[in-house]
């Protein structure tokens, strides 16, 4: 006898699996990835590269974006993450678990460091944000620019973290595997935010403030929450990022990395998590590609491609003063991809994941 | 004891470089209600016109008390014209947009300038700091004891010049008509426009003589620290904002107030604690300062309007 109770979806997916279905697509889709890319140490690189970017752009939507709060800091966060989590690698190097395999011993430390030093940028995103997300408007923006200052002169004077000289020796523990899982979990975690009604007063803080407070919105709350999210997955995409360059020091994580994120979150959409995606692939894969074609285009190329890194960042500035004034509300505004999709290509129903 | 007093003494010569850069904020800010994150990067284009004038004239001419005046204007009109332009062309299409596309707007205007200098096509300056040519000898002004103490004559001149401004744009704000007028746009741009007030010619003016004091102030920085490049502006601009919030962001004799506070603090930590904390103490400050008193220590905190 059919039971008429059980909600037929329309994609045809049974409920049960309806959860566990981006896992059962993404895991076979990263391993293919990771085979397919273990021959190109390049590509390999560009990977790690475009998911850290991904993670980081992500997570800054959460508090640009969705909760329109300014935070202009969020390499900080990503230091304090990648210091905390090779310090304890560095120091765990040595030590396996001798009733497990090497590689799962390293790679159980590897997420433990990686926990860890996003608890700690998530702890500095608290302290951080507890005090400042009070304060309205710019200032936000100057105190976590001071903090993500302040950082760097901190590990710059702490013998711990190798002062200016900075941390080297770091295992390259970073696989396309670990990239992939962080990219989806902060994605899954920032479209789940963005469709609760936790993502729902954050996008009433957006809209007015003032108005969002007199509605019983706890608006410092929710800001701090939200801030604190963000932090910790910033602190993970530095754990990562450390993993794979090997060598980290204060210069790797200052204003210009932080402005990077931003112009990827702006460039996207404030508050679409789909166009932050788009926009970090799309920035870190730009100059790769015209450091490739423009020795083909020119004669004297080499002189013009090392000049890829240099007008990047003037390019940034020109980006965002255009935006502002053309589209202040980036490519998607706060649609995700689906919905700006042309018409043939089929489409996700209205409403929030 | 004459350790102290020296650090008082430099300090304070600090501290009136920030004030100088810190009025142009607090001005603009006053009038616009806008960070204006891409002042310290005026400044420091303005410096690279000095810089550009001074090599113009020789090196005979550049120390004639005529080639120094000749010297900060072109500098001070030159980023006068430059402020023009950026507020004609990339803040005043915002204006009646939500505050953080100014916003971002600044930073971007901030980040194509200071790294745009960087680039070493055409005309532009490349990423390696210049020695600024000596256009004013430094000399020993006064000189206590063993040289235990000593004042510089441009520490002097900067004090003499910021107390000076100060005193002036005072007197441009509360006693002039365009004074009168700047106060009306600031409390509201909109029923000033009502009652016939030029706004958008009070805010262009505001800014360019926002960005000249930028150009002269950063003239003064140059002389006093000899050596130039194209990220300058951007701490030094970023100091003078949090010298600006202390004081509290849009009082004039505030800012003057928060920036000498500021030199001397900074001042301190270099002298007793260590040079590498110096760049971490501003931030702290400004942080405490938000917390304890968020409208600075002389501002107002505006109630919110629904």
């Amino acid at each position: 006898m059919e039971t008429s109770s059980v909600p037929r979806t329309v994609s045809g997916v049974p409920p049960a699996l309806r959860g566990i279905l981006p896992v059962l697509v993404a895991v076979p889709v990263l391993m293919a990835l990771e085979w397919l890319l273990s021959g190109s140490p390049f590509a390999q690189q560009l990977t790690y590269r475009v998911g850290v970017n991904v993670v980081l752009a992500v997570s800054l939507n959460i508090v640009n974006g969705m909760t329109g709060q300014f935070s202009i800091g969020h390499a900080g966060f990503m230091a304090v993450g990648a210091y905390v989590s090779s310090v304890l690698s560095l120091s765990l190097k040595e030590i396996a678990l001798s009733f497990l395999p090497v590689a799962v011993s390293d790679q159980l430390f590897f997420i433990t460091a990686l926990l860890v030093g996003g608890a700690a940028a998530a702890l500095c995103g608290f302290l951080v944000g507890l005090p400042s997300l009070r304060l309205r408007g710019d200032y936000l923006a100057i105190v976590t620019l001071g903090f993500g200052e302040i950082i760097r002169v901190i590990v710059q004077n702490t013998a711990m973290f190798g002062r200016a000289l900075g941390l080297s020796g770091i295992p390259p523990a970073t696989s396309v595997m670990m990239v992939g899982f962080w990219v989806f979990l902060t994605v899954l975690v920032a479209r789940r935010i963005a469709g609760s009604s936790h993502g729902r007063s954050l996008w009433a803080i957006r809209e007015d403030e003032v108005a969002a407070e007199a509605m019983g919105v706890d608006t410092t709350g929710y800001k701090v929450r939200a801030f604190v999210i963000s932090s910790f997955f910033a602190g993970v995409a530095g754990g990562l990022f450390a993993h794979f360059v090997q060598v980290i020091n204060p210069n790797s994580f200052t204003f210009v990395q932080s402005m990077e994120i931003v112009v990827m979150v702006v460039l996207g959409g404030l508050g679409s998590t789909t166009g932050a995606i788009v926009a970090a692939v799309f920035l870190t894969l730009l100059p790769e590609a015209l450091r490739s074609l423009l020795p083909m285009l020119t004669e004297e190329g080499s002189s013009l491609s090392s000049r890829v890194d240099q007008i990047r960042m003037p390019l940034y500035g020109i980006l965002l003063v255009a935006l502002m004034l053309l589209r202040p509300q980036g490519l998607f505004g706060t649609k995700e991809l689906w919905e700006v999709l042309p018409r043939w290509l089929p489409r996700r129903r209205k409403g929030l994941a | 004891m004459a350790q102290l007093l020296q650090h008082l003494i430099n300090g304070l010569a600090a501290g009136t470089i920030y004030a100088l850069v810190a009025l142009g904020y607090t001005m603009v800010y006053g009038v616009l209600k806008l960070i204006n994150f891409a002042h310290g990067d005026v400044m420091m284009v303005g410096v690279y016109m000095g810089y550009g004038t001074a090599y113009a004239l020789g090196r005979q001419a550049q120390k004639s008390v005529l080639g120094v005046v000749l010297i900060f204007l072109v500098a001070m009109a030159g980023c006068a014209l430059l402020g023009f332009l950026i507020e004609r062309f990339a803040y005043r299409p915002l204006r009646e947009k939500p505050r953080l596309t100014s916003l971002i707007t600044a930073i971007g205007i901030s980040f194509a300038l200071s790294y745009g200098f960087q680039l070493d096509i055409g005309f532009l300056p490349g990423a390696a700091p210049r020695a600024f040519p000596e256009i004013i000898q430094p000399t020993e002004w006064l000189i206590i004891g063993d040289r235990d103490v000593v004042v510089w004559n441009w520490q002097i001149m900067s004090l003499l010049i910021a107390v000076g401004l100060m005193v002036g744009l005072q007197y441009l704000v509360f006693k002039t008509r365009f004074g009168r007028a700047m106060r009306a746009v600031s409390y509201d741009h909109r029923v000033a426009a009502l009652m016939g007030i030029p706004t958008d010619r009070v805010i262009a003016v505001t800014f360019m003589i926002g960005s000249g004091l930028a150009a002269g102030a950063g003239l003064l920085y140059a002389i006093k620290d000899t050596s130039v490049n194209p990220l300058m502006g951007l701490f030094v601009g970023l100091k003078a904002f949090v010298a600006a919030v202390i004081g509290g962001i849009g009082h004039v004799p505030g800012a003057v107030v928060g920036a000498l506070m500021l030199g001397l603090v900074e001042e301190f930590v270099v002298g007793y604690v260590a040079s590498t904390w110096r760049d971490a103490v501003a931030f702290g400050i400004l942080i405490i300062v938000l917390l304890v008193r968020p409208g600075g220590l002389f501002g107002r905190v505006a109630a919110e309007k629904v």
